[in-house]
């Protein structure tokens, strides 16, 4: 929670134009600009979407019963993509709403077509199941490549292919706001969620209706996940990771892993973010990068650690 | 009273389960044994509508299973399986927490606190309860399971072969805790079990099942006999009176 603190004041006071804390209390036109136009916004969409990724994995991950699956694994980024794709060929000038709509509607399709092929998967191997996700994911990525291709509008899907913080600002983030009353829905079925993960003969045994509990949790990964592929880009690993680590220290009832996912997360991207911009100062790199790279690292180490302790 | 009337199951054309009537009676221990692929696991599965039935009818305290409210009956009757791959990790007395979600849906009371506290005394695993699943022995486990089954406090407990992968002291640690649960808290337990030894020493009732029909019901002392076991199991069986049980010599 400090760490959040810290670093989310950090983040206000980097970039290019200087601001300094005491700057708060004779405050110029231009560095209120700043701060309201793009500094605000920036820190709020980082939290929002380091918040609704990580919490996206760790449902995905009780729901599928296996920790390697999350909406880069489960094809359910690409989907969401490949609906955003769809809206801008059909309706040129959708408005941001009808497309989180239509890459809402993508994304739940592709994940419960892969929770589908799940079900039918016979060798249930911890590794294979994310893998069979990331052909999926592959394949409906190059389906939306084609279009583009076609359509030439290669230009905008990288756009949502890389997930960028430093386009942020006022007026251009505000539908993030929109998955957090799913994410307070998601703590709200925390307990539900945990049943589920625990099978569905288990949540029968205990009265729980696993089939609709199960297509909540996929409701709001889907809503949650298009919200953020469309405000910010794709974030890559995040969901993957965050909820992991946090299972190590806090096991896997969500009502206590949840908040603490959540909060992770958020650290875990600010900083990602915060990083980014100071390496190559005054210039930025993209938020994918970063988190490409520490995540893939820490990524690695869980997958040995995990051999390590046989689990 | 638990009872299947012409009960059916099957599984690509191939009845599983073939015309099944039983009668479970209150406050005892009733087993399922058999050969493999029996049809016992089947049977208890779907008394216990993990899975439906495809003709026949299930009454549960003189009800049909179906018309029973999925809420309802996670109080009346619960199920252990034999395969309990969680592979979350919960710590012991989260684990029998859940128990209680029938009545609480996660949050607990009270009364609901106090049930998982006796069941995690009465399952001895006060020491452990804080620890995670994954870091339990088999036998550890297997009472955590059991515990949360307690909690779930239901007049019908059915269990999946309990003594699975459990070395003797455990597996006679568990059949002894059957039996108080039946004894002190008057509880109907019904458990599939491979070991007829332990089946003819703990059980009021034993049902044998065969190529998905039971071939004989009866009390330990009719049915531990040799030609009764020869029928079941198709193999020469000794039997010898230890402490008045029945054992049966099946090695050679």
């Amino acid at each position: 929670m400090l760490a959040l603190i810290i670093l989310s004041l950090a983040s206000i006071f980097i970039g290019v134009k200087d601001i300094t804390p005491l700057d708060l209390f004779h405050l110029s036109e231009d560095k209120a600009q700043i701060l309201l136009v793009s500094r605000l916004p920036r820190l709020i969409s980082i939290i929002i979407a380091g918040v609704s990724m990580s919490v996206c994995g760790l449902i995905m991950q009780q729901l599928s019963r296996n920790k390697f699956v999350s909406p880069t694994t489960a094809g359910t980024l690409d989907s969401a993509r490949l609906g955003i794709l769809v809206s801008l060929m059909a309706f040129a000038t959708a408005s941001p709403f009808l497309k989180m709509l239509v890459a809402f509607v993508f994304a739940l399709l592709g994940t419960f077509l892969f929770m589908k092929i799940l079900e039918r998967i016979k060798f249930r191997d911890t590794i294979f199941i994310p893998l069979v996700g990331l052909m999926f994911g592959n394949i409906i990525s190059s389906i939306s490549t084609f279009f583009a291709y076609k359509y030439d509008l290669i230009q905008n899907m990288s756009a949502w292919l890389q997930g960028d913080f430093s386009l942020i600002m006022k007026g251009r983030y505000e539908l993030l706001y929109v998955s957090i009353p799913f994410l307070v829905l998601a703590y709200l079925f925390a307990n539900k969620f945990t049943v589920a993960g625990m099978g569905e003969e288990f949540s029968k045994n205990l009265g729980l209706n696993y089939k609709q509990v199960v297509r909540i949790g996929l409701i709001i990964v889907a809503l949650v996940t298009s919200s953020v592929v469309l405000t910010v880009g794709t974030i890559p690993f995040l969901g993957l990771i965050i909820p992991n680590i946090v299972s190590i220290y806090q096991g896997d009832h969500l009502k206590k892993s949840l908040p603490h996912t959540a909060l992770l997360g958020a650290v875990f991207i600010l900083f990602c973010d915060i990083l980014g911009r100071i390496i190559l100062y005054p210039y930025e790199i993209s938020i994918s990068l970063t988190v490409g790279v520490i995540g893939s690292g820490i990524f690695v180490y869980l997958l040995m650690r995990r051999r390590a302790h046989g689990v | 009273m638990v009872e299947a009337k012409h009960v059916s199951k099957l599984y690509a054309g191939k009845k599983v389960i073939d015309d099944v009537t039983v009668t479970i009676g209150k406050g005892k221990i009733t087993s399922f044994i058999g050969p493999n692929g029996a049809g016992k696991s089947t049977l208890l599965s779907m008394i216990s509508r993990l899975i439906s039935k495809d003709a026949g009818h299930i009454y549960i305290d003189g009800k049909e299973l179906g018309q029973w409210k999925s809420g309802d009956l996670a109080k009346k009757i619960s199920i252990l399986k034999q395969s309990n791959h969680i592979s979350l990790r919960l710590t012991v007395r989260e684990l029998v927490s859940f128990g209680r979600f029938p009545y609480s849906q996660g949050k607990l009371s009270k009364e609901d606190g106090r049930y998982v506290e006796e069941a995690i005394r009465y399952m001895e695993l006060e020491e452990m309860q804080h620890k995670y699943l994954d870091q339990l022995s088999g036998g550890q486990r297997q009472r955590a399971y059991i515990a949360m089954v307690i909690a779930q406090n239901t007049e019908y407990i059915l269990l999946d072969e309990p003594l699975n992968n459990l070395d003797m002291k455990h597996s006679v640690q568990i059949m002894k805790i059957l039996k108080r649960l039946v004894d002190e808290l008057g509880k109907t337990i019904v458990i599939v079990i491979h070991d007829i030894n332990f089946a003819s020493c703990y059980s009021d009732t034993i049902v044998a099942l065969k190529a998905g029909k039971i071939v004989r019901e009866g009390t330990p002392d009719e049915m531990m006999d040799p030609v009764v076991l020869r029928e079941i199991y198709e193999m020469e069986m000794k039997i010898e009176t230890v402490d008045n049980h029945k054992i049966c010599i099946y090695f050679s």
